[in-house]
């Protein structure tokens, strides 16, 4: 694993050398997170965000945990359980609180890791492993998610677990049977609320156990850099502990602020008011709507409106599978050998209409179906399957990149050159750096 | 040692090729154990399906009496929304005049109702596109275009007869099975 040059483990006290002997434990930190694993020296603050990701699925299992202590998952009790958190647990409106606005906060950080991972080509060799495992953790959050969303077992998300249970009545003939198999009944009740409250349970476990292996399979290469430049030598790199522990807290800690100012000034901002209205079977909601972070997929799901060869609502269901799983291909489809936005004009400006075009997809989701809203989901669907399908394989055939800086160190030392040398020949030193 | 050996061999494999007898053993064991696995994941896949007392709720008995020309009522079968509605001459007499041509789902309104009772709709409650309740049996709610109900999750109409004519949609209300036990009662399912 790792650089040559990585820090073997060496027992600091009698008693971790006796463990170590019999479980190396302390030598696989040391070399995964600690002083052994050699990290770029260049990483800006957009490396911070697996950490974080890591920290917001920590803090759901603890939070997740102690709720669990609380809450019964039956049909009668389930909403009353959770006002009985709010109203009569010790502290259980923080925890409460804390596991509702730390779901928003999990996918935050891992969509801005994502974002990352798009922008600075993360995704390509030998990292496709890493992207596609990251991409698996990213569908079990979004099961956890909306598993957990019904379990308070109010009006949005009963409606939500009826409305996405029904993607699957679009696929003929097995379709309708797998639903009622996945509910346990007819519709959402008792059965399916036991279901999603046991795998709601054990699904972050299972996120874990791939964050483990995406963590594995990142540091065989090592983590990539913002100049998209391989580690060369000793000097590209620094060991993880204490440098990047330490700006990793430091991210760590700005977010915790941010984490703590909705908790406790909005904890309702990003949540439904129907929510807190207990299930009713027999009446629908005005405005069905998922959680924010499933607004893009929703309006690609609504904007399939004609049947075309299949029915409209297949090619919606499809096309929002579709969606995700084009990800998995995302290292074969752009073939540019440069990894980093920075050096390549054409992908950068495409990507901020990417970046655009989700922004515009979530806005769509999020909006009542108007005729406006399903047109502007309509193009903005079509668009990004077109930046992935087309433009991003035509830029990688076309585009001419910037020169890459020769090495990690040269592109931070930039100009450090030029300032030493002596007055009169500090450009010329310079030129030959850059 | 280099003799038993020897011996061990050839009493295995006579020709020198072909499919060892330890081989046969190897992929009966396996294959026997394979099919013990694929056996115990069949109670871990059925407990998944709808329960006996899920099951004993498939079939309810409303009264119908109260119902008058042009109300509906929602009542609930296996957790699931139905209308019942007793539909108006006018109503009636605009569902039968759409050209079956005319529609998505092709159905006549004799298609949905029972013969002698082409009054009384009885169909789910829940949109076809997406399993919401559509709105239309109350007093004042909105019911579409087409005069039958509306889908306020998609915007999908349906007509006096519960045909989707608009909307994302892909079907017709559906309509259980049901008989009149009277002229005022009625068994869903």
């Amino acid at each position: 694993m790792s650089f040559s040059w990585a820090k073997p483990y060496e027992p600091k006290s009698a008693a971790m050398r006796w463990l170590d002997e019999r479980l190396p434990l302390p030598r696989l930190v040391h070399g995964a997170v600690g002083g052994g694993y050699p990290v770029p020296r260049n990483l800006n603050y957009w490396w911070n965000y697996g950490i974080l990701a890591g920290l917001f699925l920590v803090i759901q299992i603890v939070t997740g945990i102690v709720l669990a202590m609380h809450y019964y998952s039956s049909a009668d009790g389930a909403f009353n359980s959770v006002e009985h958190i709010m109203r009569n647990v010790n502290a259980g409106w923080l925890l409460r609180y804390a596991h509702m606005n730390g779901a928003s906060f999990f996918f935050i950080v891992t969509y801005i890791h994502m974002f990352r991972g798009l922008f600075y080509g993360s995704y390509k060799a030998p990292r496709e492993l890493v992207w596609m495992l990251g991409l698996v953790i990213y569908l079990l959050m979004m099961a956890t998610a909306f598993m957990g969303y019904v379990l308070p077992w109010g009006q949005m998300g009963y409606w939500g677990a009826q409305v996405i249970t029904g993607f699957f009545s679009a696929f003929p003939l097995v379709g309708e049977p797998v639903r009622v198999w996945l509910l346990g009944g007819y519709a959402p009740d008792q059965a399916a609320l036991t279901r999603f409250f046991s795998l709601h349970y054990l699904l972050p476990f299972v996120i874990a156990a791939v964050v483990m292996l995406h963590i594995w399979a990142l540091h065989i290469p090592g983590s990539g850099n913002p100049t998209g430049v391989d580690v060369k030598d000793e000097k590209d790199t620094l060991p993880f502990h204490p440098f990047y522990t330490a700006k990793d807290g430091f991210g760590a800690g700005v977010f915790l602020i941010l984490f703590a100012l909705m908790l406790y000034f909005a904890p309702n901002a990003l949540s439904h008011p129907d929510n807190y209205i207990p299930a009713n079977p027999l009446a629908t909601p005005a405005h069905i709507v998922p959680e924010w972070y499933f607004w893009p997929f929703y309006a690609i799901l609504r904007a399939f409106t004609i049947d075309f060869i299949l029915p409209a609502k297949l090619w919606g269901v499809l096309a929002m599978f579709a969606s995700i799983l084009l990800l998995f291909f995302l290292p074969w489809l752009d073939k540019s050998p440069v990894r980093s936005g920075h050096y390549r004009p054409l992908f950068k400006r495409f990507f901020w209409i990417l970046m655009i075009d989700i922004l515009a997809l979530g806005w769509a989701g999020g909006s009542p179906a108007t005729p406006t809203v399903v047109a502007v989901s309509q193009i903005a669907s079509a668009y990004y399957f077109a930046h992935f399908l087309i433009i991003l394989p035509l830029i990688s055939r076309f585009e001419r990149p910037l020169p890459l800086p020769n090495s990690i160190t040269e592109s931070v030392l930039h100009g450090e050159q030029r300032e030493a040398a002596p007055i009169g020949t500090g450009r010329k030193a310079g030129s030959t750096a850059a | 040692m280099a003799t038993l050996e020897q011996s061990a061999e050839g009493s295995e494999t006579p020709d020198g090729d072909g499919v060892r007898r330890r081989d046969f053993i190897n992929v009966a064991a396996l294959s026997f154990a394979g099919v013990g696995v694929v056996a115990a994941t069949v109670p871990l896949i059925t407990q998944m399906a709808p329960s006996a007392d899920v099951l004993a709720l498939a079939s309810t008995e409303v009264d119908i009496s109260k119902i008058a020309r042009g109300q509906a009522i929602k009542t609930s079968w296996r957790k699931q929304p139905v209308f019942i509605r007793n539909l108006t001459p006018a109503e009636i007499a605009a569902a039968r005049r759409v050209p079956l041509s005319d529609l998505r789902d092709p159905q006549s309104l004799e298609d949905r109702t029972k013969p002698g009772k082409s009054n009384w709709l009885i169909t789910l409650g829940v949109c076809t596109h997406l399993g919401c309740v559509p709105l239309g049996t109350d007093e004042g709610e909105n019911r579409g275009e087409y005069g039958g109900y509306f889908c306020p999750c998609h915007g999908s109409h349906y007509d006096t007869a519960a045909r989707i004519r608009k909307g994302p949609a892909p079907l017709n209300l559906q309509v259980p099975e049901y008989q009149f036990l009277s002229d005022t009662v009625v068994q869903i399912g």
